[in-house]
């Protein structure tokens, strides 16, 4: 009797039970002002921009009075805080617009181009999450050894070797003098494949941009695991799994991984927005047509729509994100309960 | 006598101080510094001693939860230390320890549950289907109750949590009990009933003791043979009776004028010791006791006594004793 109170009283704050789901509305609801503020200082900033989507162009044919009828056509020339109405208003409909220099609505060229910087992205987080756990796990374990030193060093060098530099190196290397894999782009130039032979075609093309960003990002996520690993193997109930007699891998893996990846899960949620945002840099090295080139372009192009679009659409999946982590952390840790 | 089950030969457990820009070692804390003795079965060994004496050092020292630097410990004959990593894994039930604070000596992500019957099945005594009727009898026996079993450790109270602690090692049905200050954590109260259940347990199941403690009445309870440390060295060893009937060494007496008599009319007089414990990087020469003992001479600073039988099975290290 008692026990099927306690474990009642237990699974409510487990996913689907009623307190989970009404902090999770509430969080959501909490979204709501965050997400008006960020609406209002993201555009007073593009308006702030000296420059606007004509002027931009750079057209030596473009007279004032002609510009001066596209302002009016685009709405440009109203006031500031007119267009922000507008803008919001259609934003509530769920409409972002269109992008003035796509000349397509702005959610069209997001779908068409952030899958591209998606798989690149999720390919970098699973490999540099596992090969950081790994690496993490046994620098902490050997500290001080020579595979802590020499992990050290390498992750650190990755981590400070600007990206473009090493994307121009393994360009070289790979590509040019090796020949293992495409310069650039994402597929074969010429090639129609389909089924497997478009998916191997693309996984070859992604490779050389999934390292590079694998070296930037692992650096810093082995470092964690290691200082969190070398924090939780020096614990008294770490002892008391070695005075068990456990297999040493039974108390590095279990005992130990289990305490120290419960921080890293924060660091998970910070991980949503970035698998969409795409990487400006180096897509532009390796010409991949992914996301983060078609933005940084719509700034250089101030194209509103767009610009303030993407910005809005990376907020919600960071404060989404934020929630994520925030429930994954009160289902891994028993001793949390979400208020 | 029985026969021995642990024999403790000239243990020493030196923690290295490294310093320098190549972090070399320019030094030792001599945290054990040449400790011998014996414990029978089916008997209560007592440890004292003021804190960083070197008492939980030597608990964990005989289990090999750390090395040693020097010595010897034999368990059943076997020595502890000389063991391959396998054959020490398979001897680990036999000998277990309960430790000094209940609150971070459990993993908070597992369940107690999980945590007291994984190393049963990590030894492989016993089946699976059995293995949570067994965990609850387990839990039971510890003054737990079944339902107990699919909680985490922070919902449970300091004097519970030591329970789950001995549970945990009980299950194994150790011969060897290590208990590092079970109960120096707990209230007073809960204190009482963690020593009767330890006292219950070894008579019902014949385990042998390793208690160490700081707390002279507690080992005057539960104890046969009791040992007493300064700074990494064994100063007086005797049967309890003994020992608290006839100290011996200045540092025992003054230990035990510092028990607390419930008696308010009692005048007695007190040997309170001046001055710190000296460090055990750098203890002092002669006898290490030297620079508080009341009674010392030049003999002392200069000359280590030696360990002897001062008849009767009362080993002392003094000069003057």
């Amino acid at each position: 009797m008692l026990s099927s109170q306690v474990e009642l009283g237990i699974s409510i704050y487990k996913p689907g039970g009623i307190l989970m789901r009404q902090y999770i509305i509430r969080r959501l609801l909490q979204m709501i002002p965050t997400l008006i503020g960020i609406s209002i200082i993201v555009f007073a900033i593009s308006a702030m921009v000296p420059g606007d989507f004509i002027t931009a162009k750079n057209n030596p044919n473009m007279t004032a009075e002609k510009a001066e009828q596209l302002r009016h056509i685009y709405g440009l020339d109203k006031p500031e805080y007119e267009r922000y109405f507008i803008w919001a208003g259609n934003m509530l409909k769920g409409n972002m617009g269109d992008s003035l220099q796509h000349k397509q609505p702005v959610t069209e060229v997001i779908n068409t181009y952030v899958w591209n910087s998606f798989i690149i992205a999720l390919a970098t987080l699973i490999l540099s999450w596992v090969i950081a756990v790994f690496t993490g796990v046994f620098s902490a374990k050997f500290q001080y050894s020579f595979f802590d030193r020499i992990v050290t060093l390498t992750v650190f060098l990755c981590m400070s070797l600007p990206s473009f530099f090493i994307g121009l190196l393994l360009i070289k290397l790979f590509a040019l003098d090796w020949k293992l894999f495409p310069v650039s782009g994402m597929t074969t130039a010429g090639h129609n494949d389909a089924g497997w032979a478009y998916i191997k075609d693309v996984v070859k093309h992604m490779f050389l941009p999934t390292l590079v960003l694998t070296m930037l990002s692992t650096g810093s996520l082995t470092r964690y695991f290691r200082a969190g690993m070398l924090e939780v193997i020096r614990q008294d109930y770490i002892r008391t799994a070695r005075a068990k007699g456990l297999k040493e891998v039974t108390v590095i893996f279990k005992h130990a991984l289990r305490n120290a990846l419960l921080p890293a899960i924060t660091l998970l949620g910070f991980e949503l927005p970035a698998l969409f945002g795409g990487a400006m840099i180096l897509e532009k090295v390796f010409v991949w047509p992914g996301i983060g080139q078609v933005y940084l372009e719509s700034i250089n192009m101030r194209d509103y729509p767009f610009m303030l679009g993407f910005t809005i659409f990376l907020s919600i999946l960071t404060l989404l994100g934020n929630l994520l982590a925030d429930v994954l952390y009160g289902i891994a840790d028993p001793r949390i309960r979400l208020k | 006598m029985t026969e021995a089950l642990v024999e403790v030969q000239n243990l020493k457990k030196y923690f290295p101080i490294t310093g320098g820009v190549f972090s070399r070692t320019v030094g030792n804390v001599k945290a054990v510094d040449g400790v011998s003795f014996t414990i029978h079965k089916g008997e209560s060994f007592g440890l004292v001693g003021e804190s960083g004496c070197g008492k939980s050092t030597i608990g964990r020292t005989l289990l090999r939860l750390n090395d040693k630097t020097d010595g010897k410990v034999l368990f059943k004959g076997q020595d502890i230390h000389q063991l391959s990593k396998s054959q020490l894994r398979s001897i680990r039930p036999k000998m277990q320890i309960v430790f000094q604070d209940p609150f971070s000596s459990l993993n908070p992500r597992i369940k107690i549950g999980e945590a007291i019957g994984e190393a049963l099945l990590s030894h492989g005594l016993i089946d699976r289907k059995d293995l949570k009727d067994r965990v609850m009898e387990t839990l039971k026996i510890c003054g737990l109750a079944p339902y107990h079993y699919n909680r985490y450790p922070h919902e449970f109270s300091g004097g519970q949590r030591q329970r789950i602690g001995i549970a945990r090692a009980l299950i194994l049905e150790p011969e060897f009990i290590v208990a590092d200050e079970p109960v120096s954590a707990l209230d007073v109260s809960i204190q009482a009933q963690i020593i009767n259940l330890l006292t219950d347990l070894q008579a019902e199941k014949q385990l042998t003791y390793l208690f160490i403690s700081h707390d002279l009445s507690v080992v005057e309870h539960l104890c046969d043979r009791v040992g007493v440390m300064y700074l990494g060295s064994m100063v007086e060893m005797a049967r309890k009776e003994e020992l608290f009937g006839n100290p011996l060494h200045p540092y025992t007496k003054a230990l035990m004028s510092a028990i607390p008599i419930p008696d308010p009319t009692l005048k007695r007089e007190r040997i309170v010791l001046q001055g710190d414990l000296p460090s055990p990087a750098n203890p002092p020469s002669g006898c290490k006791f030297h620079t508080r003992c009341p009674l010392a001479t030049d003999l002392c600073k200069e000359k280590e006594p030696e360990y002897r039988d001062a008849g009767n099975q009362h080993f002392v290290a003094c000069h003057y004793a």
